[in-house]
């Protein structure tokens, strides 16, 4: 996976298999960035992500609590049907934005 | 069930073993001339199942988790057990966002992820001597 960070903003693009065994690798490397507290948007890049299941679900809601303390936001594109599937049946789809591209995910306020 | 085929594995509760367990249970499936979208529903259920297994079955402890497939004519069944805690109430727990474990990020969705990928899904489960998920669907061969 890569983490790329612009500005305020930390594109998060995981690779391959999004499960539990791969949810811990993801937090620890997302997190030791957004703990030094200048991240205010998080971006989940679903474009490489193969698969996913519930612990995906949990890696999203996990940043979007920490984004949701600092009243900073989380976005995703690039994922495909199931996984936008999955986003809406856990009701996450209320609290982030689903953003067709990684230009509009930046435009997101 | 009255089977034509049949497999069974079983390994450790390492978390690098839930691809191991979906990877072996789609290529079982590969056997059948099932669409994409029926092997990733397969595939994520029993990476939910596998997943609970490892995560709650056994906390920190150390123990085996058995996945068996059969399928015949008319549908695949698929079989998750663990040898640990067991679930103490199984209405609670099926119920979607319920979890026990808020503070490692799960979501409480396994469960109904499984139910909806799945035609089927019975849970068994016993205090002290573990659980056992069996989930279902229908399959044209
Ligand atoms: N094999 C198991 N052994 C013991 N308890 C289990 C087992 N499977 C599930 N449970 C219990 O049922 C609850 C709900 O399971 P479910 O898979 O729906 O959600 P979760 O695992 O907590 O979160 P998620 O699957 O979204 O990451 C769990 O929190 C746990 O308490
Ligand atoms: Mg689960």
């Amino acid at each position: 996976m890569t983490i790329d960070v612009m500005g305020e903003a930390m594109i998060i693009r995981p690779k391959g298999e999004l499960d539990h065994h791969y949810a811990q690798e993801i937090r620890e490397k997302a997190d030791k960035i957004i703990l030094k507290g200048e991240i205010r948007k998080v971006i989940f890049d679903f474009t490489n992500v193969l698969f996913m299941d519930s612990s995906g679900i949990g890696v999203i809601m996990g940043r979007y609590r920490l984004m949701e303390a600092i009243k900073g936001s989380v976005c995703a594109f690039g994922a495909n049907e199931r996984i936008k599937r999955l986003i809406k049946m856990s009701g996450l789809s209320r609290v982030i934005t689903l953003c067709p591209n990684q230009q509009k995910a930046l435009e997101v306020k | 069930m009255n089977y034509i085929n049949e497999m069974k594995i079983q390994f450790l509760n390492k978390s690098v073993n839930e691809g191991l367990a979906r990877v072996a249970v789609a290529s079982f499936c590969a056997q059948l001339d099932l669409t994409v979208e029926t092997v990733a529903d397969i595939k994520t259920a029993v990476s939910e199942a596998v997943t609970n297994a490892i995560v709650h079955g056994y906390e920190n402890m150390s123990g085996f988790v058995t996945v068996c497939c059969v399928y015949n004519l008319k549908e695949i069944e698929i079989t998750v057990s663990d040898y640990g805690r067991g679930i103490e109430d199984i209405d609670e727990a099926r119920r979607p966002l319920f979890t026990s474990s808020p503070d490692e990020e799960r979501s409480g969705m396994g469960f109904t992820v499984m139910e909806t990928f799945m035609d089927s899904l019975e849970v068994k489960s016993s205090v002290g001597m573990g659980t056992t998920v069996i989930m279902r669907k229908k399959v044209q061969v």
